[in-house]
């Protein structure tokens, strides 16, 4: 099995690197750019084959290290 | 007073920290590298500077999940005294330590220079070699250090008396809420600040605004 988390930050909570890369976007010349928040995505190989006990292993990794939840949001994917 | 110094890999303030530990208080911290099994008997613990894991996924973040850190936590509640400075800092609070979390600074950049900063609470073990709204002269380093907590947080933080040290002056290098440079958790006996005080305690420094953080804590006149 194979899993994608996604890291974002939370609403509200300010995202200079985001600004900055939407900056440049627009100094690109890209119009109708209207915000960027920028996050992390990691790509993990899972043993076994059972979904839901590697979902509770995802959340756990998230809640434990791969997020930090004061700031940060996470969404788990599991694909076959 | 007999104090430790944790050293991580990737930590690079190591060697300052001991040096004014050594000097002010006229004995060498013991220093515990991470992997050890436990902590020395001791009455304070130091987290230094640096970038601890090359400060991969967030700053502190592979650090704070060492297993020392279970130790330091026991030893905590039990009322020894904690410090961490700069990455020192970031460890403490990815490791539920201390409350927030610290941002990427407001300019994008690595702040280097010397700022200027207010004693918030001087009621406290590590603050009493100052006055309350004293400003002194410190040192920053850093490229994450814009402290960020909910709202309810701060307020706590703030009615607590948690806020130790506050940007003075206009200084503040990035970007913190309510210009917060230090705070103390609840009990008072852990401290994190981004600014480092062990880099001006003797003249050759240029300044010793940082001594009277040392010599108070360590029990010594200033």
């Amino acid at each position: 099995m194979k899993a994608r988390v996604t890291v974002t930050l939370k609403n509200g909570v300010l995202d200079p690197q985001g600004q900055a890369i939407e900056g440049s976007l627009k100094s690109l010349g890209f119009s109708g750019v209207g915000a960027v928040r920028q996050g992390k995505v990691f790509d993990l190989a899972l043993e076994g084959s059972d979904e839901a006990a590697a979902r509770a292993a995802l959340t756990n990794m998230c809640e434990k290290l791969l997020a930090n939840t004061v700031i940060e949001n996470y969404a788990i994917e599991i694909s076959n | 007073m007999k104090s430790a110094v944790i050293v991580f890999p990737g930590l690079n303030r190591d060697r300052d920290m001991i040096a004014a530990l050594t000097k002010i208080s006229g004995t060498a911290p013991q220093v515990v590298w991470h992997q050890d099994a436990d902590l020395p008997d001791v009455d304070l613990v130091v987290i230094p500077g640096g970038f601890s894991y090359g400060d991969y996924l967030r700053c502190g973040a592979i650090a704070a999940r060492s297993p020392i850190m279970d130790k330091l936590r026991e030893r905590a509640a039990q009322g020894v005294k904690v410090l961490g400075v700069c990455n020192g800092f970031q460890i403490l609070i990815e490791a539920g330590l201390l409350p927030g979390a610290l941002m990427r600074n407001k300019s994008l950049k690595f702040v280097c220079r010397e700022v200027k900063l207010e004693v918030v609470n001087a009621a406290t073990d590590f603050t009493r070699g100052y006055k309350e709204g004293q400003i002194i002269r410190c040192p920053v380093a850093h490229h994450d250090g814009n402290y960020f907590a909910d709202a309810d947080t701060i307020a706590r933080l703030e009615g607590n008396g948690q806020v130790a040290f506050r940007y003075a002056e206009g200084t503040n290098p990035n970007g913190s809420i309510n210009d917060i440079a230090g705070i103390f958790n609840e009990q008072k006996n852990v401290l994190g600040l981004m600014p480092h005080p062990e880099n001006l305690i003797e003249s050759a420094h240029g300044g010793s605004d940082g001594r009277a953080l040392f010599s108070g804590l360590l029990g010594q006149a200033a």
